[in-house]
């Protein structure tokens, strides 16, 4: 049966990240014939609405208000349940991201819904949907059904597919009026401390080249960042590494990092502690170098140099120039 | 101060994982206090320490969170309440609900959580009962300072830093990095066993099972496929980082 579908817009940092589109895209096949929304909210986030129709927008509602600048909890719900109310949706889909996971179990909770967290696969459509998620750090996986109500999901980056070419929905814009009071400002943001560096959103990046402790000082991260320029990959890094004071936090990989999936991961100094693999060990192809031929990263390799990785690193960066030239 | 922490207990982070007949297996398994949940316990006991009170650990599950409740009074909590009534045990829905029922029967300023089990790791619970009670929250915290009626948070955003002021009550969770646990000392396990740990029901909670189904289930549980046996590259470095990068290109088509 025909469902209406509403998905939080995943902005950051003024654009819509990737898994929006692959929200947009896995809404429009399980929406069954029903309606598909985008809601966006932020502030100065209007250029967002323009074209999503093509990606399989039916309906575009746009909260934009200076209260919505940051995200806070309460003034996020008091938004996201203005469009709940003018999409009517059954089923509801958020970005497993800072503020997707954050706000999904507000909804839910608000709606008496259930919901599935990290969802990496959805099977079906309508009325009788499947979700895969992983549970154990991804040392195992279960899949899940909603019984009753409405459906609330927070998809993982990077593995739903976008749909593919224009679904000439009308993507029709909808600006929605909210005004704040002060039970909807419980909490405020006072100050963001900016630590991400500029280039490729990790969470989307094709190709990773990743450091841990073994790259052993800040300096030590050039040549990881002289593969990834000629590979057009992010750099990313273990909590190791992070915790060093070689890079910023922004760049960690884990369970209490960014938790990506990429074509190809190479993991350069890293010994494959359990919460980093939470965070890698779906990506679909992955690359350890390490000295130490009993590190536990290369238990979940597809291909493993033992060595040292400021030898075999720049090797690799040397090669690639040749062969990619 | 009174200061509530909602605890679980996990499987020890290292455990191997067996599915049997579609579910995970309990037998043999070592379990911790929830690790998130860990630091949850030791920012309670710190709050305690600076601002006096109590510290008061509360968890549904089975009778074995027993074990991780004594833990937490072995590092200084004061009291535990555990909800082992099977028929309290459900989804992320449920368990929030049955937190929530147990928290409104006492006084409460603010209340810790873990952001993530490292098990199910749905992150829902936490959230879910702030919004049960009607509470704000303040998740993913690196630090948290109390002053007052005044909150800060500061909030791990991928990375970045926020910072976040509201007032109490209020719902924390914890990020790593907020703190490094304490050990439970001997003096503390001794004391530990005298502390009381209330059992309650839904019958106590006044809560009728079906008003709390889950609104999920579980229909399978599997390992992931496999993967193929990795291949350690052998031979001369150079052949080594040649044969790779011919792979990734010819057989795994991931470079250009
Ligand atoms: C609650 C909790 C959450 C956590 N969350 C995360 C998380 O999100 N992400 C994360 O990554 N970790 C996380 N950790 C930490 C994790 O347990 C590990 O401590 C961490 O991943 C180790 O980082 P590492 O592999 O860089 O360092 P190490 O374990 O020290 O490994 C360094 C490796 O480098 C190799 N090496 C050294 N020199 C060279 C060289 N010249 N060439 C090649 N190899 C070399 C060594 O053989 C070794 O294997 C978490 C821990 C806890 C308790
Ligand atoms: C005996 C048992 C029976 C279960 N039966 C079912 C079932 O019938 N159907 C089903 O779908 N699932 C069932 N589960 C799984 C259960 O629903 C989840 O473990 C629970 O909802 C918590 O979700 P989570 O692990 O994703 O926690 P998260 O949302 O990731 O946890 C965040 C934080 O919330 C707090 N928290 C989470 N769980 C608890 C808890 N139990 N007690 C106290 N604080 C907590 C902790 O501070 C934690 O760090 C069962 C679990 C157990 C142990």
């Amino acid at each position: 049966m025909a469902k209406n579908v509403l998905v939080l817009a995943d902005v950051r940092r003024g654009k819509l990240r990737n898994v929006t589109f692959e929200m947009l895209g896995a809404a429009h096949r399980i929406a069954d014939g029903g309606e598909v929304s985008i809601a966006i909210l932020g502030h100065g986030v209007e250029a967002l609405a323009e074209g999503l129709g093509a990606h399989g927008a039916d309906r575009v509602f746009v909260v934009d208000a200076p209260e919505l600048e940051h995200y806070t909890p309460d003034a996020h719900r008091k938004a996201f349940m203005e469009c709940v109310r003018a999409a009517n949706p059954d089923i509801l889909l958020f970005a497993h991201s800072a503020v997707g996971k954050d706000l999904a179990p507000v909804i839910a909770t608000r709606l008496g819904a259930g919901q599935v967290s990290d969802v990496v696969d959805i099977e079906g459509t309508g009325d009788s949907l499947t979700f895969t998620r992983p549970i154990y750090a991804g040392k195992a996986f279960t899949k899940v059904q909603v019984t009753e109500g409405k459906v609330v999901v927070t998809v993982r980056p990077n593995n739903l597919t976008p749909a593919e070419g224009d679904l000439g929905k009308a993507g029709q814009v909808e600006k929605l009026a909210v005004s704040f009071g002060p039970q909807d400002l419980a909490t405020v943001v006072k100050e963001i401390v900016q630590k991400t560096t500029s280039g490729v959103d990790l969470t989307e990046a094709k190709i990773i080249v990743s450091g841990g402790r073994g790259v052993k000082s800040a300096e030590g991260f050039k040549p990881l960042y002289e593969l990834a320029a000629v590979l057009g990959a992010a750099v990313g890094a273990s909590r190791g590494a992070c915790d060093a004071g070689y890079c910023d936090y922004a760049l960690q990989i884990g369970q209490t990092g960014k938790v990506v999936t990429p074509d190809l991961y190479i993991a350069c100094g890293i010994s494959g502690a359990i919460q980093h693999l939470a965070g890698m060990s779906n990506s679909k192809v992955i690359v350890a170098i390490n000295k130490d031929p009993e590190a536990p990263i290369f238990q979940v390799a597809d291909y493993g140099i033992v060595g040292d990785l400021f030898e075999v690193v720049p090797m690799m960066t040397e090669l690639l120039k040749k062969e990619l030239a | 101060m009174n200061i509530l922490v909602c605890l679980k207990q996990t499987f020890d982070t290292e455990e191997r994982i067996v599915v049997e007949n579609g579910r995970v297996k309990e037998d043999g398994v070592k379990f911790i206090i929830n690790p998130y949940d860990e630091y949850a316990v030791e920012e309670a006991l710190r709050l305690k320490e600076e601002h006096g009170g109590e510290v008061t650990v509360v968890s549904v599950g089975p009778s074995r969170f027993e074990e991780a409740i004594r833990t937490a009074l072995a590092m200084g909590a004061d009291e535990g309440i555990l909800a082992d009534d099977p028929a309290l045990f459900g989804d992320e829905y449920t368990v929030a609900k049955v937190l929530a029922a147990i928290i409104r029967q006492r006084p409460y300023d603010i209340i810790l959580a873990g952001n993530q089990a490292i098990d199910d790791g749905s992150g829902q619970v936490a959230v879910r009962l702030a919004e049960e009670l009607g509470i704000p929250h303040i998740s993913t915290l690196t630090k948290l300072v109390v002053e007052g009626n005044q909150v800060t948070g500061y909030r791990d955003a991928e990375g970045d830093v926020e910072v976040v002021q509201g007032t109490l009550p209020v719902v924390v969770t914890a990020q790593q990095g907020l703190n490094d646990p304490r050990y439970p000392t001997l003096i503390g396990i001794r004391k530990a066993s005298k502390k009381p740990i209330t059992r309650v029901t839904a019958a106590d909670l006044g809560l009728n099972p079906d008003d709390i189904r889950p609104r999920t289930k579980v229909v399978d549980t599997f390992l992931p496929k496999p993967k193929q046996a990795g291949k350690i590259l052998q031979g001369e470095l150079q052949d080594q980082v040649r044969e790779l990068i011919q792979s990734l290109r010819t057989v795994d088509k991931v470079i250009g």
